[in-house]
């Protein structure tokens, strides 16, 4: 699935730490979304909506994981 | 408790529950061998002790996988999938040439754990390289 999370983290100048810790996952976690190598949960892409402000679809479009 | 915190403390939780089961298991192995000698009461209670710390070791397991992140389940859990698979596999191959004397040796259970316990860690590293 691709994703603008690295953008909208950049837009609020936040590491991958400062997010993992507003979503409660592990950086290493985020880091793995970024990369589009794993898909997260729906409450996770919930959170990251809810946080951002924006509809999941903002965050995410569907298309094939890399692997 | 934030993640990391919670996370740590569960593998310390999980490093002395597998401490302690592979001591009973000394214990119960050893024990009757060479502390005891054959008292059937106490083998019996050595076992019992060994089972019951391995219960504890699989819940202390379970609490690991429950409080971890959702990208270290997935890790675990199909590193977990592909051992019992393959530990499944392997061990009916390895009874069967027992049965069928194509080895020369006694099949034993022993083989089969260390098995499990490598082609696991082996698969942890191969998981993680492939989304950390």
């Amino acid at each position: 699935m691709k994703n603008r999370l690295r953008i909208l983290r950049a837009e609020k100048k936040w590491t991958q730490e400062d997010l993992a810790a507003e979503i409660g996952v592990s950086r290493q976690t985020i880091n793995a979304i970024e990369k589009e190598k794993f898909d997260p949960s729906l409450p996770t892409a919930f959170r990251m909506a809810n946080l951002f402000e924006c509809a999941i679809e903002d965050i995410f479009q569907y298309g094939e994981t890399k692997s | 408790m934030n993640t990391k915190t919670a996370k740590r403390k569960n593998l310390s939780r999980l490093a002395i529950w597998t401490m302690a089961w592979t001591l009973s298991t000394a214990l119960a192995t050893f024990g009757s061998l060479f502390l005891w000698e054959g008292n059937k009461v106490l083998t019996a209670l050595s076992i019992l002790l060994n089972v019951g710390i391995g219960v504890g070791m699989v819940l202390a397991n379970r609490q690991f996988l429950e409080d971890s992140d959702e990208l270290e389940k997935k890790v675990q859990l199909e590193a977990m999938a592909l051992t019992l698979g393959l530990t499944l596999i392997v061990g009916i191959a390895y009874s069967i040439m027992d049965s069928t004397n194509l080895i020369p040796w006694d099949a034993e259970i022993s083989f089969l754990v260390i098995f499990m316990g490598l082609f696991y860690m082996v698969a942890l590293v191969f998981n993680r390289k492939r989304y950390l």
